[in-house]
C-alpha cells in the first residue's frame, strides 16, 4: 500500500520547484542576452546597498560615465564580506570589494591586486598598495548630555566611575574589535588591567552594534561604544541635540573603511575607474550622510552643517594592518580573561 | 494489508536527505579546512551552553505544567484567544524580543521602577538568570502548547470516569495526568534544551559578558572573523553529538501512554473548585503578565513609526512571506511523513533524523550549502531557495515533536480498525489521520511559517543584494540609526508572522473533528 498523500505533495512540490528552476534559468538567459554592456560586480556589506545607504547614489553616479552596469552583491558586514570572498576563492564574480576595515585588510591582501595610490585626507598618514580608504570615523563612547553632564575624559576615569556602558563583542563585530585595538593602542601591556577595571562598568556585551546602540537608546546604559559622528545623525536627521560623544585624552582609535580590486577580476580597467570614482567629490559627499562617517577625501563643499558641533579628538590612534592582524588573537584572549573573572 | 513496509521508504529517504544535508554541510567545511583545532575557550563555551540550555528547559517545562493544566481545565472568556496568543513570544525575532524584555525588566523598566518605589535595590537582568528568563519567555509558550495537546489527547471519558468514581484530585493526577506527563516531558525537555543549545544572540546580549559565550558564538567567530573552517566544523560536530546524545536519552526515557481510544469528542471537563480555582486564575494571570508585557512594549515602540514606514518594506515583506509559506509547506510534509513512520514503527533513526536539525547551526548549514552549490548556481539565484530549504530543515523538529505524540495515539487507537476496514491509505489519511492530527499540524505549520519569517541567520551570508527579507530590513534600519522605522518594521514583521501563525492554527482548528 502506498503512502500516497506525501507522495502527491512531493510531486506537486517537485513540479513547483522545476518551474522555479526553469524560471531561474530563463532569467539567466535573459540577463546574459541583455548584458552587452560590461557588468562590474561589487561585493559589499548589505547596509551599503539599502535605499538609505550610499549604494544607490554611487551606482547611479558611476553608471553615468562608465558605460557599464554596476551589480551589487552583498554579505552581512565587513567580516562577512571577507568570509564570502574566501569561500568563493578564485571562482568569485566580484571585481571590486567595498567595506573591509584595516583590522581585516592584512588577512584579505593576498586576494587583491595592487592599485594606483589616491589622495586622502585621513587624520593620520595612510597608504596601502592594495586598498583605497573611502570613509573613516573615530570610535567614541556616546552618551545622553541631558543625563550626564561631566563625561569621563579617559578609560581610567570611566573605569573609576559608576557609569554603565554597553560594548560590542570583538569576536562578532567590527566596532567591538575596534575597541579592543583602541585600548591596546593606547595602553599596550597595561590593556588587561584597563579591561579588568572596566569589568564592573560593562552592563553587557552585544553581538553587534545594532543591539548595543538600541540598548543605549532604551536607557539600559549611560554610554555606548559607537562613533564620534553618531550625534550628527541625531542632530541632522532627527533635530535632536541630546547625544554627545565623550572626548578621551589618550586619543581615539580610527575605523578606516577601504575598497580594493579583486585579483581575479575580468574588468580591471572598470574596477580601477570605480575605485577612483569612490574617492571623487560626488561619491564622498553621498557617503557622509548615508554612512554617517567622515569622507576619506574631503570634498570641495566640505562637511554638512551640524558636523562642526562634533568633538575633535586631538590624537588619532591607528595600528597598521599587520599589527592589527598579529594582535587580534592575543588581545581577544586578554579581553576574555579579564572579563571572565 | 497486514504489514505496510512501503510506508517506511519515504521516511527513510527523507531521513537520509536530512542527515546528508546537515552532516554534509559540516563535512564541506572540514574538507576546505586547513587545520582542525579547538580553541581553549571553546570548552568553557561548551560548559556554559549546556548549563544555560539545561536550566532554561527545566524551568520552562516545569512552569508549563501548572499553566497548561489550568488552561486545560478552565473555561473563560478569551481562552481560545489566549491559547493562540501564547505563541506570540515564540515567533518574535530575537533582537526585537530582547529589546521588549529589556523594556520591562531593564534598568528603566516598570519592574525596577516598582522595586525602587518599594525601597528595594534594583534588579539587573544581565547574567545567567537573564539568559534563562529570556529563554523561558521564548519557550514557555511552546512547552505549554505541547502539554496542552497532551492533556487534550487524554479522552474526556477518562476524566468523567474519575469524577464518577469520586477520585480525589491527587489520584486523578496519578492515574491520568502523570502518565501523560511522563510520556510528554522527555520530548518537551529535549526540544527546549536543543533550541536553547543553538541560541546565540540571547545568551550573548543578556549574558553580561564573555563568560556567557555559547558554542554558536564560537562558530560565528570561527566562520566570520577567523575563517577557521576546521574549528567551525568541529564545533558543529560537538553540537551534533550533544543533540544525538540527548535525543537518544529522551527516547529511552519516554514511556508510552495507554489510555485507549475515547469517543473522540472534546467535552467540557469537570474542573475542581475550592482553593484550586483562584490558584489556576493566578497562574494564568501571571503567565499573561510575564509573556504579554514585553510584547506590549514592542508594540508600543512600533506604533509611532507606522505613519512613515521605510521604502522597500512591502517588497521585503512579500519576499519574507513567500519564504515562510514555502518553508512551512516543506517542513509540514516532511514532519508528517517522519511522524507517521515513527508512529507505526518506532525507530531511533527517525527520531535522530528529525531532531538533528535542532542542533544544526544555521550559519554552518548555510555556509556548507554555499560551498556545495556556488560552483553550479550563481549565489544571487540560490539565496531564496537555499533560505527556504534551510528554514524548512531547521523548523522540522518543532513540527515533528508536536505531531508525534498524537500520531502515536492515532496509530494505537485506530490503526487496527483502519486496517480491518481495508481503508486505502488516501482515505485513511483524509478521514482518520489528518482530522486527528490537524490541531498539532496547523499549530506546527504556523510555528514553522512564523519562525521562517523571523529567521535571518542563513541569508546573511548569501543575500543577493537585490532584495532584503523583512528581518534583514529591520537590521539595516537599526544599523542606519533609524530606530523608529526599525521598531515600526518590527511591528509589521510581528504582525505578519503572527498572522501567518494564526491562519495555519485556525485551519488546523477548523479541520479538527472535535
Amino acid at each position: 500500500m502506498d503512502f500516497s498523500i506525501p507522495d502527491h505533495f512531493r510531486r506537486t512540490m517537485e513540479r513547483l520547484m522545476k518551474r522555479h528552476l526553469l524560471a531561474a534559468g530563463l532569467l539567466t538567459i535573459a540577463t546574459s542576452a541583455l548584458a552587452e554592456t560590461p557588468v562590474l560586480t561589487v561585493l559589499t556589506y548589505d547596509s551599503f546597498t539599502s535605499e538609505w545607504g550610499p549604494g544607490p547614489a554611487i551606482k547611479a553616479g558611476f553608471e553615468e560615465t562608465c558605460g557599464c552596469t554596476v551589480n551589487f552583491v552583498t554579505a552581512g558586514d565587513g567580516a562577512a564580506v571577507l568570509a564570502r570572498l574566501k569561500l568563493e576563492g578564485a571562482t568569485t564574480d566580484a571585481d571590486v570589494v567595498v567595506g573591509l576595515d584595516t583590522n581585516l585588510t592584512a588577512d584579505a591582501a593576498p586576494l587583491f591586486a595592487p592599485i594606483a595610490a589616491t589622495p586622502n585626507t585621513l587624520p593620520v598618514p595612510f597608504a596601502d598598495a592594495r586598498f583605497v580608504p573611502f570613509d573613516w570615523g573615530w570610535f567614541a563612547f556616546v552618551y545622553d548630555n541631558t543625563k550626564l553632564t561631566t563625561p569621563p575624559k579617559s578609560f581610567e576615569e570611566l573605569a573609576a566611575s559608576n557609569l554603565k556602558i554597553v560594548i560590542e563583542d570583538p569576536r562578532s563585530s567590527t566596532p567591538g574589535l575596534g575597541l579592543l585595538m583602541w585600548v591596546k593602542a593606547a595602553y599596550g601591556s597595561r590593556a588587561p588591567q584597563i579591561w579588568a577595571d572596566l569589568a564592573d562598568n560593562i552592563v553587557t556585551v552585544t553581538p553587534g552594534w545594532s543591539e548595543a546602540y538600541g540598548m543605549f537608546l532604551q536607557g539600559e546604559a549611560d554610554m555606548v561604544l559607537s562613533y564620534t559622528t553618531s550625534p550628527a545623525y541625531h542632530l541632522i536627521a532627527e533635530k535632536d541635540a541630546s547625544k554627545s560623544a565623550a572626548l578621551f585624552d589618550e586619543g581615539h582609535y580610527l575605523q578606516v573603511e577601504v575598497a580594493g580590486k579583486v585579483a581575479s577580476t575580468d574588468q580591471p580597467a572598470l574596477a580601477d575607474a570605480f575605485l577612483t570614482y569612490l574617492t571623487s567629490d560626488a561619491a564622498q559627499t553621498a557617503l557622509i550622510t548615508t554612512n554617517w562617517m567622515y569622507p576619506a577625501n574631503m570634498p570641495a563643499a566640505g562637511l554638512p552643517a551640524g558636523f562642526e558641533t562634533l568633538i575633535q579628538p586631538g590624537k588619532s590612534l591607528l595600528l597598521t594592518a599587520d599589527e592589527a592582524q598579529s594582535l587580534r588573537a592575543p588581545a581577544i584572549e586578554e579581553w576574555q580573561t579579564a572579563l571572565s573573572k | 494489508m497486514a504489514n505496510r513496509p512501503v510506508e517506511i521508504r519515504p521516511a527513510l529517504g527523507l531521513a537520509l536527505f536530512i542527515a546528508a544535508l546537515i552532516l554534509g554541510s559540516a563535512a564541506m567545511l572540514l574538507l576546505r579546512a586547513e587545520s582542525w583545532r579547538l580553541a581553549p575557550a571553546d570548552w568553557s563555551a561548551l560548559r556554559f551552553t549546556v548549563l544555560q540550555a539545561a536550566l532554561s528547559s527545566l524551568v520552562s517545562a516545569t512552569l508549563a505544567i501548572p499553566l497548561a493544566r489550568a488552561l486545560h481545565r478552565r473555561r473563560f472568556r478569551g481562552r481560545s484567544l489566549l491559547t493562540r496568543l501564547l505563541a506570540a513570544p515564540f515567533v518574535l525575532p530575537v533582537v526585537v524580543a530582547v529589546l521588549g524584555i529589556l523594556a520591562v525588566f531593564g534598568r528603566s523598566g516598570p519592574v525596577n521602577a516598582a522595586l525602587a518605589a518599594l525601597g528595594l535595590p534594583p534588579l539587573s537582568i544581565f547574567g545567567l538568570h537573564g539568559v534563562v528568563l529570556a529563554n523561558v519567555f521564548f519557550n514557555l509558550p511552546l512547552a505549554t502548547r505541547m502539554l496542552l495537546h497532551g492533556w487534550q489527547a487524554i479522552p474526556a471519558e477518562r476524566f468523567r470516569l474519575a469524577a464518577a468514581l469520586s477520585m480525589p484530585q491527587s489520584a486523578q493526577f496519578r492515574h491520568l495526568e502523570l502518565p501523560m506527563l511522563r510520556a510528554q516531558m522527555p520530548g518537551i525537555l529535549t526540544t527546549i534544551f536543543l533550541i536553547c543549545l543553538a541560541s546565540f544572540a540571547i545568551a550573548l546580549t543578556l549574558g553580561g559578558g564573555p563568560k556567557a559565550s555559547t558554542l554558536e558564538l564560537a562558530i560565528y567567530q570561527a566562520l566570520r572573523f577567523d575563517f577557521d573552517l576546521g574549528r567551525a566544523a568541529l564545533l558543529a560536530l560537538i553540537q551534533f553529538a550533544l543533540c544525538a546524545g540527548v535525543t537518544i536519552a529522551a527516547a529511552r526515557l519516554s514511556l508510552r501512554q495507554g489510555f485507549g481510544a475515547g469517543l473522540d469528542r472534546a467535552a467540557p471537563l469537570p474542573a475542581p473548585d475550592g482553593w484550586r480555582a483562584p490558584l489556576d486564575a493566578a497562574v494564568i494571570t501571571a503567565a499573561v503578565l510575564f509573556l504579554g508585557a514585553p510584547l506590549l512594549a514592542v508594540i508600543a515602540q512600533g506604533l509611532p513609526g507606522l505613519t512613515h514606514l521605510p521604502p522597500g518594506l512591502w517588497q521585503a515583506a512579500l519576499r519574507s512571506l513567500v519564504v515562510a509559506l514555502v518553508s512551512a509547506l516543506l517542513a509540514t510534509v516532511a514532519a508528517l511523513t517522519l511522524a507517521q513512520a515513527a508512529a507505526r514503527r518506532p525507530a531511533l533513526w527517525i527520531d535522530l533524523a528529525a531532531m538533528l536539525p535542532l542542533s544544526a547551526s544555521g550559519l554552518v548549514l548555510g555556509t556548507g550549502l554555499f560551498l556545495m552549490l556556488h560552483r553550479f548556481v550563481p549565489p544571487a539565484q540560490m539565496a531564496l531557495p537555499v533560505t527556504m530549504l534551510v528554514n524548512a530543515t531547521l523548523t522540522l523538529p518543532y513540527l515533528y515533536r508536536l505531531i508525534l505524540p498524537e500520531a502515536r495515539q492515532v496509530v494505537a487507537d485506530y490503526d487496527r480498525l483502519t486496517q480491518s476496514l481495508g481503508l486505502p491509505a488516501v482515505s485513511a489519511l483524509r478521514f482518520v489521520i489528518l482530522p486527528r492530527l490537524s490541531r498539532p499540524l496547523g499549530y506546527g505549520a504556523g510555528i514553522a511559517a512564523a519562525l521562517s519569517m523571523g529567521d535571518l541567520g542563513v541569508i546573511a551570508l548569501i543575500a543577493d543584494g537585490n532584495g532584503a527579507t523583512l528581518p534583514l530590513l529591520v537590521q539595516h534600519l537599526i544599523g542606519a540609526y533609524r530606530m523608529e522605522q526599525a521598531a515600526a518594521a518590527s511591528l509589521v514583521l510581528i504582525g505578519l508572522s503572527f498572522g501567518l501563525f494564526w491562519m495555519f492554527d485556525r485551519i488546523g482548528g477548523w479541520n479538527a473533528d472535535a
